[in-house]
């Protein structure tokens, strides 16, 4: 059912008994063109976009649990376009103006709201960094404004800008950033793919990979085997432990981060505010709660929860930017798994088995990297070729020596 | 999380830097590209027991090498990291 205007009125009238499931629940075939594996975001906007795209008809997606629940579920929601490096920024611009076309093109509300984000800045060697990183976004075509002290006080005056150790000098202001509803946009795609024909097939967790003399046959599941020629992994903070069964060598970590939401406050906050001294992001989501986060715990980590001397780092640096905030209380904190890359960026490519390929490395910004992710991770599987912007993205990089380090921290993924 | 280091006995992690996967060996220096790519860039990433070096930063300033579950962070060893690099030596199984 396509949602308008008028199905809602229809449904009105029936006290909204009558709206049909978003997408079907499905039991496996027993084979397919394409298999994506994991259900986040990632993969079903790969779904999504096999079919939307390519027009695949046998395309199959297999999530462990429920579609939803992993990291496209647990993250602080923040889109933007704001990296510096030739290999990042035209993918993540491309993936900005996916965004702006996402609720036509899925017919569903995704609550993308271009709200602002800013990056703080407090010396003169940050503003600098911040300028040239400015330059580099207008040059790739997404947005990038410099503001002055006064810029930030207009912008989003309850930051303590004459903090006594902290002074703001500005920030760097992408207005076409923003935010959205992270369900909503795991919810839109799966319905967008299940329309075009996807199966997508829930609590089955694949266990294995049919591999044969080094080229890939079909996955082994808790629901039983599946055959596919050509089978993409998109299973985020759990890369390594699915690469292993398919005998892949990864330039991957898996680290917990953190993020937390606060009671409901009326209006306060209408952007997206980064610090610039300690690692802190905050925003206010449409039902009032101060939404916000860090840094990743430190340290490689499966669990699904971080512990608590991140809480407080967290939470001093936000008091520190926000003087305000000291008295909001915190209603709840959870955890994600991240697969940090050992540069920082993502990986889309062919492995070295064929027919299997990989999209991972995604670190903590992968949610506003979804659309173009699926797009690209697409157009990889369907056609064998790496997409125009994803092009650095390989996952041999690290060997030849093509790392691309937005941080200039090396390989540590802890740092990035 | 309790670190329990062999100088200064147990401290919360906050005292200490996490420095990642302690069975990453440097190779020699004539191993060639394919074993310092290796050494620096390919993690195995275990989901469960995992050896890794912390530096109490905020204590003795000592390396350590902990042996850790990723999944419930419960620690079954720590050592100094000379100790452990002298296990490496011998051969011996840790
Ligand atoms: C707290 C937090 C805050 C964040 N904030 C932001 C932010 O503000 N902006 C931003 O851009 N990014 C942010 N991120 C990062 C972003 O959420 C992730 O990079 C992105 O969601 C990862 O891709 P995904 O959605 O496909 O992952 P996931 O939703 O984790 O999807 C992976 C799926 O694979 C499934 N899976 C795993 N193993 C198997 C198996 N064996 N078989 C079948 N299925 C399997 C999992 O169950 C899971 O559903 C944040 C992350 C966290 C945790
Ligand atoms: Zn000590």
């Amino acid at each position: 059912m396509r949602y308008s205007v008028f199905t809602l009125a229809q449904q009105a009238l029936k006290g909204h008994t009558g709206w049909p499931k978003a997408w079907r629940q499905v039991a496996p075939q027993k084979a397919y063109d394409i298999i994506v594996v994991g259900g986040g975001g990632h993969g079903l906007a790969t779904a999504y976009y096999l079919a939307r795209n390519h027009g695949m008809k046998r395309v199959a997606l297999v999530e462990k649990g429920l579609i939803g629940l992993g990291n496209v579920g647990r993250n602080t929601t923040i889109v933007r376009a704001n990296y510096n490096l030739e290999g990042n920024e035209p993918f993540y611009a491309h993936s900005l103006r996916l965004w702006e076309g996402l609720e036509k093109e899925l017919n569903y509300n995704v609550m993308f709201s271009q709200r602002g984000v800013i990056n703080l800045f407090h010396s003169d060697g940050q503003r600098d960094r911040f300028v040239r990183r400015g330059n580099s976004i207008l040059l790739h075509g997404a947005d990038a404004v410099l503001l002055d002290r006064d810029g930030v006080r207009r912008y989003a005056p309850m930051i303590d800008i004459d903090n006594s150790r902290f002074p703001v000098m500005g920030g760097l202001l992408q207005p076409r950033a923003g935010t959205a509803r992270h369900d909503a946009v795991a919810w839109g795609f799966a319905r967008g793919a299940d329309r075009l024909g996807v199966d997508i097939i829930q609590n089955c967790e694949v266990i294995g990979f049919d591999i044969q003399n080094g080229v890939v046959k079909g996955v082994e599941t808790t629901l039983g085997p599946i055959r596919a020629e050509r089978v993409g992994i998109a299973v985020a903070g759990n890369t390594s432990t699915l690469g292993r069964m398919a005998g892949l060598e990864l330039p991957i970590e898996s680290h917990v981060l953190q993020a937390f939401v606060s009671e409901g406050l009326k209006p306060f906050l209408d952007c997206v505010v980064t610090f610039g001294v300690g690692h802190f992001y905050v925003s206010q989501s449409d039902k009032g709660g101060m939404v916000f986060g860090g840094d990743i715990d430190g340290y490689n980590s499966y669990a699904q929860r971080g512990n608590l001397p991140m809480v407080e780092h967290v939470v001093e640096a936000g008091v520190t930017m926000i003087p305000r905030l000291s008295r909001v209380r915190v209603l709840r904190s959870w955890g994600g798994i991240m697969d940090m890359s050992m540069d920082g960026s993502p990986i889309i490519d062919k492995t070295p088995v064929e027919g299997l390929y990989l999209n991972c490395g995604w670190n903590y910004g992968g949610f506003k990297a979804t659309p173009a992710s699926g797009w690209c991770f697409a157009h990889l599987m369907a056609t064998g070729e790496m997409h125009e912007v994803s092009r650095a993205h390989r996952l041999d990089r690290f060997r030849t020596g093509h790392s691309i380090d937005e941080e200039g921290t090396g390989a540590q993924p802890n740092l990035h | 999380m309790l670190i329990d280091c062999p100088h200064c006995g147990p401290r919360s992690n906050e005292e200490f830097t996490a420095k990642g996967d302690a069975t990453a060996k440097l190779p020699a220096g004539d191993a060639g590209p394919e074993a310092h790519y290796r050494h620096v860039f390919v993690r195995d990433n275990p989901r469960g027991r995992h050896e890794e070096f912390w530096h109490h930063t905020g204590g003795c300033r000592c390396w350590l090498v902990v042996t850790r579950d990723t999944v419930t962070h419960e620690i079954f060893e720590v050592t100094t990291a000379s100790e452990h690099l002298e296990r490496q030596a011998s051969g011996g199984k840790k």
